[in-house]
């Protein structure tokens, strides 16, 4: 390799490839590229993957040291036990009405005071926005005392009532957020055209801008379904019953007896990974301009 | 067991669905109220608006700041397993509640400070690793290769994955017979690591899971920043003689600033606040691992000493609130959220200026 300082010297090329991108990657900067990325991603699927392996890991052999990715004697027998013999079904069904339900209601609730954060000045108007955002540095452990006394005062521990109404809410403050940011992105001359066509208002709102929210509208659903998809901790304080546990909760069982269960919860563990994983991967891109467009404008 | 019967799918659609409409019917009687006394008996110009943004305020105020408020009630009470149905109020018990968070081990040996410590460390490792890996995989990324859409793809997957499973995945792989790390070490002539009893190693586990978990976030957020930096200026720097780091530091790092900047903050607050990752890889409950979060959440719910629990979640408040009131000052974004609102707009970018925005890569930082 020559590295002579008066010309371009080959290690400095590399650095120069990896610190701002350029035309023209020579073969041997090409090949660390890749060597680099293919290790980045063995480390970021292999643990994954793993999940993959124990679940299809026969009884006989599964406590094993092997590393490879499908073992011996690979069987879906884990994935049959799961559904016939646990609770898992039940999890799963609770987890996506409930979830299903706050996501809508949120939306409809986040929707609404968006317009009015982003079509009107009022006083108290920046104030309520830096409240809703300062909500988001609240720790969640900080709201489970109270709001674990005053379920159990209000009788509603062990009932799905406490979780429907918290979840409904809990996304809110950053759904306000990015969806008064898309609004602010409609020139007001749509309603005003609208409006002077005889809609009125809210007319003019639901048939004008929801339409042309649709995509932050999808978000901010996303967001809130995934929100609550994915919430441990409150259900962990509301739910006690096995039959009214959400999938975080029952997952949690059985990893609870590691010895013996490692099979079964890796199975349930795929499964409930698979298809959020799925819309995951259509939606990322969205998600990812949406984080921005309330995070980073104003 | 329970399998899923008809009868239990009706009662169960039928608990959510009253609880929803429910909370319909009082949204209904809310808006109706707000109309008869803003609209028609005081006429007020912004019936609409409070119309509108009723039902969130109500919300917000009966799940966020009342519980706040009666957090605070807590902290001058006695309140713990024994006095769970008539507990003591008064400014003694404060006293005594706030004085222990200094004085008294948070759980059973653990105090206050090396807790709070622990969180400043776990916060800056997390970060620091978060941001450094995520610009490498950014920059490498961020060319014309073969390729690249797949290594963006497997790259995502411990962001795509539920963070409960992953973490309870991870949380067996560090067992010590039989998960692979353990193997891998012991196939290269290294012992297996005790990660779960350890107090460093748990520690160490805690990191490892956490750092897995965040890169991709970070390196998402920033490849959208590089994608939008125009390359012309590269070309420019490279013309004035600049080489490889200075580009990096003098083009780069300024540019991506608007986009670095509240992925940091937001880094720094989700990282504070994370709660699952030291929960569930702690499987031993080692108080030698605990961060604020979860000391506070087993001081409540493992000690059940909820008037301490409740003094001890506004001693954490506060100091985030600090943190808080400083980022706001500092980023300058209060003069952003007070910008005047239905300022006449340009033609020309209305629809499909939004339409673009929401899709493309570039979208991210052009909004």
């Amino acid at each position: 390799m020559n590295t002579t300082r008066s010309k371009s010297p080959r290690a400095l090329g590399v650095m120069r490839r990896f610190f701002a991108r350029s035309r023209g990657d020579s073969p041997f900067q090409r090949t660390l590229i890749h060597i680099a990325l293919i290790i980045a991603c063995v480390i970021a699927v292999y643990p994954a993957l793993r999940i993959l392996t124990v679940s299809l890991r026969p009884l006989n052999i599964l406590m094993s040291t092997s590393l490879a990715i499908v073992p011996q004697g690979a069987t879906l027998k884990n994935f049959a036990t799961v559904v016939a013999n646990t609770d898992f079904v039940r999890w799963i069904w609770n987890s996506l009405i409930i979830t299903m339900s706050t996501a809508i209601v949120g939306v409809i609730i986040a929707s609404t005071s968006a317009y009015a954060f982003s079509r009107w000045s009022f006083p108290g108007r920046t104030g309520a926005l830096v409240f809703l955002l300062a909500t988001q540095m609240i720790p969640a452990a900080m709201l489970m005392i109270p709001l674990y006394i005053l379920s159990a005062r209000l009788g509603i521990i062990n009932s799905w009532r406490g979780l429907v109404i918290a979840y409904s809410v809990q996304a809110v403050p950053f759904s306000i957020w990015i969806l008064k940011g898309y609004y602010d992105t409609v020139p007001y001359e749509l309603e005003q055209a609208a409006m002077i066509d005889g809609a009125s208002r809210m007319g003019a709102f639901y048939r004008i801008i929801l339409p042309l929210s649709t995509p932050a509208l999808a978000i901010v659903f996303l967001f809130n379904f995934m929100q609550a998809w994915n919430d441990f901790l409150l259900a962990r304080i509301m739910l006690q019953k096995s039959e009214l546990l959400t999938w975080p909760l029952g997952l949690q069982t059985m990893q609870g007896q590691f010895q013996t269960q490692w099979g079964n919860f890796s199975a349930a563990a795929l499964m409930i990974s698979i298809p959020v994983m799925i819309l995951f991967f259509f939606s990322s891109r969205w998600l990812v301009s949406g984080l921005t467009l309330g995070s980073v404008k104003g | 067991m329970h399998s899923l019967t008809a009868d239990i799918v009706l009662r169960s659609l039928g608990q959510v669905g009253s609880t929803v409409l429910a909370i319909l019917a009082g949204v209904i009687v809310l808006e109706a109220g707000i109309y008869l006394i803003f609209g028609k008996l005081l006429k007020h110009r912004h019936t609409l608006p409070i119309m509108l943004l009723a039902p969130a305020a109500i919300g917000l105020l009966a799940l966020i700041v009342y519980p706040i408020i009666y957090e605070i009630v807590l902290s001058f009470s006695n309140m713990s397993l024994f006095t769970f149905r008539n507990p003591k109020f008064g400014f003694i018990y404060a006293e005594r509640n706030f004085g222990d968070v200094f004085t008294q081990p948070v759980l059973k040996l653990v105090h206050f400070l090396p807790v709070f410590l622990r969180t400043v460390l776990w916060t800056t490792i997390q970060v620091t690793f978060h941001v450094t890996l995520g610009m490498i995989l950014a920059l490498l990324l961020n060319r014309p290769m073969k390729l690249r859409g797949l290594y963006r793809t497997l790259l995502i997957v411990p962001w795509a994955i539920p963070q409960v499973v992953a973490v309870l995945a991870w949380r067996g792989e560090f067992q010590f017979e039989y998960g692979f790390l353990n193997i891998v070490l012991r196939d290269i002539g290294l012992h297996g690591i005790e990660w779960k009893s350890s107090p460093l190693w748990n520690f160490v586990a805690i990191n490892i899971t956490n750092i897995w978990l965040g890169v991709p976030f970070m390196m998402v957020i920033l490849l959208g920043g590089l994608q939008s930096i125009d390359r012309t200026y590269y070309e420019a720097a490279e013309m004035d003689g600049a080489g490889p780091w200075r580009r990096f530091r003098d083009v780069t790092l300024p540019l991506i600033n608007p986009v670095l900047t509240p992925a940091v903050i937001l880094g720094v607050i989700w990282t504070t606040n994370n709660f699952n990752v030291p929960y569930f890889i702690n499987e031993y409950n080692l108080e030698s691992s605990e961060i604020l979060v979860t000391a506070l959440f087993r001081a409540a719910f493992d000690y059940s000493r909820f008037g301490f629990a409740a003094a001890f979640a506004i001693v954490i408040f506060l100091i985030l609130l600090v943190f808080a009131i400083i980022y706001i000052r500092f980023s300058g974004l209060e003069s952003v959220m007070g910008k005047s609102v239905q300022k006449p707009v340009p033609a020309g970018i209305g629809r499909t200026a939004a339409a673009r925005r929401s899709k493309g890569p570039r979208g991210e930082v052009r909004a």
